[in-house]
């Protein structure tokens, strides 16, 4: 970790491959780059094995883009669909086994602080609805009560998408699904009211229709979470292979959702919002 | 060295081939070596390494992370000393690992080893020896038993810490001067062997951009350039 790992040994340039020598040349670290520049910089995941057309997939491109700190982080992923994109990303990688996630980067971001003590280290758990709300609920929860300095993203595509379509905590209900035939009985959890009242300073529900509004969020989440403690974000990423929807209907789809139960909502609290309007009122300056 | 001795031998051994440590190898204490999964002396193994490289087909330098990343001065410093060995070695090439990630749906076997499947890189390339240098041990080991499983590769291991059981040889605390010396040693084997050899730099990675596009003529368009040039009497308009 840090900008020394992206510097190549003297000698060692013409060996490198491409890739790898486009990261460094025209990549993202040590810059300040803004979401709307995608497609002009070397993006830190380009191929990944996820479906065609995958929201969550784009959800992930995006989130690469939105890091403050790419040589400064560490993603944590588990057992389901994210973590086929995120295990190929430019930025350290753990895998927490299924449920673990959240304990996982608890031991990992106290660890960092002890090693790194004058150093700002992100930690960021991408996972599931089934990875977060179900069996690892008693971790992401824990957590949260601990305070624990980092950042929770769901990725929620109401769904246990990886192994074909079994019903999650965040399934709708009512739903039929491929392998929950009889349909769900129960109603989706509360993901962010959850969030809230266990401890989070910050918290958003999104579903990704404007890539700019994604970033924001992404990087309002891990700048508290530096500061002030466990931060949540609840990313609708719908799964068009189990809930059939065509590729070209995916953002529809995900406008329709904003309007209805997955509405944009941000909260967090009085000092972690002095805090971001104090560093968002400078980097406006610098740029102006 | 006596032939039923050699344990850890080229394979291809077969699909997940019991683990060197089963079978009795044992990691030795500084200053020795392993040669085929036997502590011998450090001179003896490097000189059955140096015979390896010098003799097998297309001898290859696998670096890793902690070479080929300049993130402190020890580690470009070892990274030179890799380029040094690697021009002393007769049409030798580089082939690097910068990461450990998966690459799917497919890597470039050409321009870079993975850990998750070397073997695609050591097969199609036809590697028959080749040195692990700058390898994470977890990942190290992890791809060497791999070769050894899937390929008839020689494997050297020069490692910073207690080397790899899983290797032919695998020589231990390998840092720039240490690899300096290897290479001295592989110097007098070749000359022992006669091979004639001017040192010089294995060839750049085949990913990069060779060609320079500001100087691009008619005739890299190949079988197209009749579609792009202008026939007589056409009157070819600003914007097409
Ligand atoms: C401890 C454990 N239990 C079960 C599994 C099997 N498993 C793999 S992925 C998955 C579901 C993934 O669902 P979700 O977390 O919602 O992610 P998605 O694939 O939908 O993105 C399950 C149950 C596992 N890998 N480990
Ligand atoms: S199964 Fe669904 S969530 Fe998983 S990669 Fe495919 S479209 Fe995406
Ligand atoms: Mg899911």
């Amino acid at each position: 970790m840090g900008l020394e790992y992206v510097k190549i040994s003297p000698g060692f340039e013409k060996y490198m491959p491409r890739d790898y020598v486009d990261l460094v040349e025209f990549g993202q670290f040590g810059k300040e780059i803004d979401v709307m520049q995608m497609g002009q910089f070397k993006e830190l995941v380009e191929e990944h094995p996820m479906c065609a057309g995958c929201y969550m997939a784009y959800f992930i491109r995006v989130f690469y883009t939105a890091l403050p700190k790419p040589e400064d982080t560490i993603v944590l992923g588990t057992a389901g669909c994210a973590r086929l994109a995120l295990s190929q990303a430019a930025v350290p990688f753990i895998y927490g086994n299924y449920g673990d996630t959240n304990a996982v980067a608890s031991g990992l971001k106290r660890a960092l602080s002890i090693r790194f003590p004058d150093k700002e280290k992100d930690v960021v758990v991408i996972a599931g609805d089934g990875g977060l709300m179900d069996i690892g609920f008693g971790m992401t929860m824990h957590s949260w009560f601990r305070r624990e300095k980092f950042t929770t993203i769901m990725v929620d595509n109401e769904v246990y998408g990886n192994t074909g379509g079994q019903e999650s905590g965040m399934s709708p209900k009512g739903i039929q699904l491929k392998m929950a035939p009889t349909g769900k009985k129960f109603d989706k959890i509360n993901a962010v009211e959850l969030a809230q009242t266990a401890g989070c300073v910050y918290v958003a529900r999104i579903s990704p229709t404007n890539p700019k509004r994604i970033a924001k969020v992404i990087r309002r989440a891990i700048l508290a979470a530096r500061k002030f403690g466990p931060t949540f974000i609840h990313a609708y990423t719908s799964c068009n292979i189990e809930y059939s929807i065509p590729t070209r209907e995916v953002l529809a789809d995900a406008r329709q959702r904003e309007k209805k139960d997955f509405k944009f909502y941000e909260w967090m609290t009085d000092e972690v919002k002095e805090y971001l309007n104090e560093i968002e009122k400078k980097a406006k300056e610098v740029k102006s | 060295m006596q032939e039923e001795k050699k344990v850890i031998v080229p394979g291809p051994a077969g699909y997940n081939p019991q683990p060197a440590a089963f079978l009795g190898v044992d990691l030795p204490p500084p200053g020795r070596a392993l040669l085929y999964g036997e502590e011998v002396d450090e001179e003896v193994a490097m000189r059955e390494a140096a015979k390896a490289m010098l003799t097998r087909k297309n001898p290859t330098i696998f670096p890793g992370p902690l070479v080929l990343w300049g993130w402190n001065a020890a580690a470009m410093e070892k990274a030179k000393a890799v380029l040094e060995l690697a021009m002393e070695i007769p049409n030798c090439r580089i082939i690097p690992m910068p990461d450990y990630r998966p690459k799917y749906p497919k890597i470039d076997p050409e321009a870079e080893i993975n850990p998750n499947h070397p073997n695609l890189t050591i097969l199609h390339n036809k590697i028959e020896a080749c040195i692990f240098v700058g390898v994470h041990c977890h990942y190290a080991n992890l791809s060497l038993r791999m070769i050894r499983a899937g390929t008839n590769c020689f494997t050297i291991a020069l490692c910073a810490e207690m080397g790899h059981e899983d290797a032919m040889v695998s020589l231990r605390d390998q840092h720039a001067e240490e690899i300096r010396k290897f290479k001295d040693v592989l110097v007098q084997v070749r000359e022992e062997l006669s091979i004639k050899w001017e040192p010089k730099l294995p060839p750049e990675n085949p990913s990069l951009p060779k060609e320079d596009w500001t100087k691009v003529t008619p005739f890299d368009f190949g079988e197209y350039a009749a579609l792009l040039m202008p026939r007589k009497g056409e009157v070819v308009e600003e914007s097409e």
